[in-house]
């Protein structure tokens, strides 16, 4: 069951506004997104109780698009571009680094949950590729050592402990 | 109702059939036999194996079978060299996405697959095997998913949708890493809208989700989603 906060109350806000209508799925999780910053298992149960949809239809909506996060996401969030022009210009090599550096896999969060990292289609930046963000800082022109070093600095400049 | 015929050619066989028909279906009415996978009688149409591929004369490209409709004067050919090539690599393709090994499968001799395979004269795959190591769910009392034989032909999704009338089963993610997934994507035993109806288990071409001590040959249905929807009232 979801939790009753202020959050819900909003989310079933945003349903109401729809009209409850089943075609209004993707902006409801986009709301959900929003508020919640994840999708857990109770909150697409509610969303698809409350749309009247399959539960099975709602998770495969939610799984299908890139941007939709089903697990929480760390403290810290690290979003490797892997767009064409970042990807030839090493943003594999980067994110690979990144994930032996600091024991975590791509789409995963370290065992502290300070950290995730997540690939994402082009961002737009192509010019300054490799792109990458970290938390709300598109770091351009990127290499692994100036990620890795800004990625310690966050999350205040000890390695993680590795499991 | 009046409905329109068209008039088509199929192989240099003059054909007329109601007008909305498939390729496929016209050619099925024929006695034309054009491969498919994910086509199912009574089912909708997805396109998904693309086995069925087809020429239209005057076309460069190929046509899914299943979802294009007739038109009247269409030229359709189902069995070029070209075709013949392009659906022994479709198969290939099919047999490397995950891990299929026949010998040890619940639906060897049984299986849609395997006697496309057959019947298309592939003896080898070609390309490197993915060998994917996806858990098996046998949580449900009686029904098995074995996702590491599934094609992703959706059959299963679209008859629990349109027959059944539940959709208890899903895909999720997409591409090669698509997953059929029950609910929330949890475990068998724990969904809450599955009627445990085994139509997923009947339709299923291959052997990825079956009925757990029954021999496939006597599982599988090729013609229940067009027996429950012909019967169904209006």
């Amino acid at each position: 069951m979801l939790k009753e906060d202020n959050r819900k109350l909003m989310l079933e806000k945003a349903i109401k506004d729809h009209q409850y209508q089943a075609s209004a799925l993707l902006e409801i999780l986009h709301k959900a997104q929003e508020l919640y910053g994840y999708l857990n298992r109770e909150i697409l149960s509610f969303v698809a109780s409350s749309l009247k949809l399959p539960p099975s239809h709602v998770y495969g909506v939610a799984a299908f698009y890139n941007y939709f996060r089903l697990k929480q996401p760390g403290e810290h969030v690290v979003t490797t571009c892997m767009g064409t022009a970042c990807y030839v210009k090493g943003a594999e090599d980067i994110i690979s680094a990144v994930e032996k550096e600091f024991n975590v896999k791509r789409g995963d969060s370290t065992a502290d949950g300070k950290l995730s990292i997540f690939t994402t289609r082009c961002i737009g930046a192509c010019a300054m590729a490799p792109s990458i963000v970290i938390d709300d800082e598109v770091v351009g022109k990127a290499t692994k050592e100036i990620v890795i070093e800004k990625i310690k600095l966050l999350l205040g400049g000890k390695k993680t402990e590795t499991s | 109702m009046t409905t329109k015929t068209v008039s088509l050619k199929i192989d240099g066989h003059d054909i007329s059939v109601q007008e909305g028909t498939s390729i496929l279906e016209a050619a099925i009415e024929n006695g034309i036999d054009i491969p498919h996978l994910c086509f199912l009688e009574g089912l909708t149409k997805t396109g998904a194996c693309r086995l069925c591929l087809v020429e239209l004369k005057g076309q460069a490209k190929l046509f899914a079978s299943c979802s294009t409709p007739v038109s009247d004067g269409m030229e359709v050919i189902t069995d070029s060299v070209k075709l013949k090539e392009y659906r022994k690599k479709t198969i290939q393709l099919l047999l490397s996405e995950r891990t299929h090994v026949c010998s040890v499968c619940v639906a060897n001799k049984n299986c849609e697959l395997q006697a496309l395979a057959d019947k298309l004269g592939v003896d080898h795959v070609a390309y490197e095997r993915e060998w994917t190591g996806e858990k098996v769910d046998s949580s449900h009392p009686f029904l098995v998913i074995d996702r590491n034989r599934c094609i992703l032909c959706t059959r299963c999704v679209r008859v629990c949708d349109e027959v059944e009338g539940v959709h208890a089963l899903d895909l999720k993610l997409r591409g090669k890493d698509s997953q059929i997934i029950v609910d929330f994507d949890d475990s068998w035993a724990n969904s809450t809208s599955c009627t445990s109806c085994r139509k997923c288990a009947k339709v299923c071409p291959v052997g990825a989700i079956y009925v757990e001590g029954e021999p496939l040959s006597q599982t599988k249905d090729r013609n229940i989603a067009n027996f429950v929807l012909s019967r169904r009232k209006k």
